[in-house]
């Protein structure tokens, strides 16, 4: 069911679609332990460990985005609501990697 | 049904969404910065310390791992229950935003064992670097958490009193853009904390 969004006068808003069912938020819940349990594997296996980085990167990077779009709905939710979230979050990535950039890469030039 | 959330469900704005959906996601995007600076500085100071305990000496991933599995079928819980007021089933509502709530306290044992564990293991808030910036990420990560499961009891004690119909469905649906914020939160925590020390 699309979440309640009434245009001035009472008209829905036409940008959002319906939300996912159970079957799909419990398939998304599947594929999330599925991708927990790689990690951990990953990190346990040590010929592993000179790719363990990128290897949980994108494994982490594929958790964030199912949480992000199915159970937070942004799939499927208005775009300003996208948004109003990838703004700050860009900012906030954004000072992670100039802070590390700064400290450690710089650091030991 | 609750009146003051027909009112809010119901009222005009000059973008169509709901004001308190729309608030609520400018609210996660202002966390997203706080935790992005609280997780720079762990990794700033990451391999900095001059004594020990190391994360190495410390971390029990396969504990870290369960609380992680906990915390993010709290998060499939959460759906399932935002779905159940959606469909207006009572039964359904309360069942699964009791589920969260008592996930969320799981991983909040989890987390006090852990806290207990590193202390008694000499690792405390002014031992080094890694220990203040690790309890300080991880610390205001489970004060979140706990924000979340106060606030998920409370809705099922409205739901428990018959306060929390279809009508009511977007309060959910903003209670757990919140808690989901909090697992992908700890999916970061997991990754580059846990996994990558």
């Amino acid at each position: 069911m699309a979440s309640h969004s009434y245009a001035a006068g009472g008209a829905v808003q036409p940008a959002e679609h319906a939300h996912p069912g159970v079957r799909k938020y419990v398939f998304v819940g599947v594929v999330l332990c599925i991708l927990t349990a790689a990690e951990v594997a990953a990190y346990a296996i040590d010929s592993l460990a000179s790719i363990l980085f990128p290897i949980l990167l994108v494994l982490s990077t594929a958790k964030f985005l199912l949480v992000v779009l199915y159970y937070m709905h942004l799939k499927f939710d208005h775009r300003l609501f996208s948004g109003v979230f990838l703004l700050p979050f860009s900012l906030a990535l954004f000072l992670v990697l100039s802070m590390l950039a700064v400290f450690k890469v710089v650091a030991y030039m | 049904m609750n009146h003051t959330a027909v009112a809010a469900t119901h009222e005009e704005t000059s973008t169509g969404l709901s004001n308190f959906k729309l608030g609520f996601w400018t609210f996660i995007g202002s966390e997203t910065l706080f935790f992005g600076a609280l997780i720079s500085v762990y990794m700033v100071y990451q391999g900095r310390s001059v004594t020990g305990p190391y994360p190495s000496n410390v971390f029990d991933i396969e504990l870290t791992t369960l609380s992680t599995f906990v915390l993010l079928m709290s998060s499939l819980a959460m759906v399932l229950a935002l779905a159940m007021v959606q469909k207006g089933s009572r039964k359904g509502s309360l069942f699964w935003l009791l589920a969260t709530a008592v996930m969320g306290m799981i991983f909040l044992g989890f987390q006090a064992y852990e806290f207990t564990h590193f202390v008694h293991n000499g690792l405390k808030l002014d031992t080094n670097l890694f220990g203040s910036t690790f309890y300080l990420l991880t610390g205001f990560h489970g004060a979140h958490v706990t924000v979340g499961v106060l606030w998920l009891l409370a809705l099922w004690v409205q739901a428990l009193r018959g306060q929390l119909g279809q009508g009511d469905a977007l309060r959910v649906e903003v209670a757990g853009l919140y808690w989901h914020f909090v697992d992908i939160v700890w999916i970061i925590i997991f990754t580059f904390v846990y996994l990558l020390d």
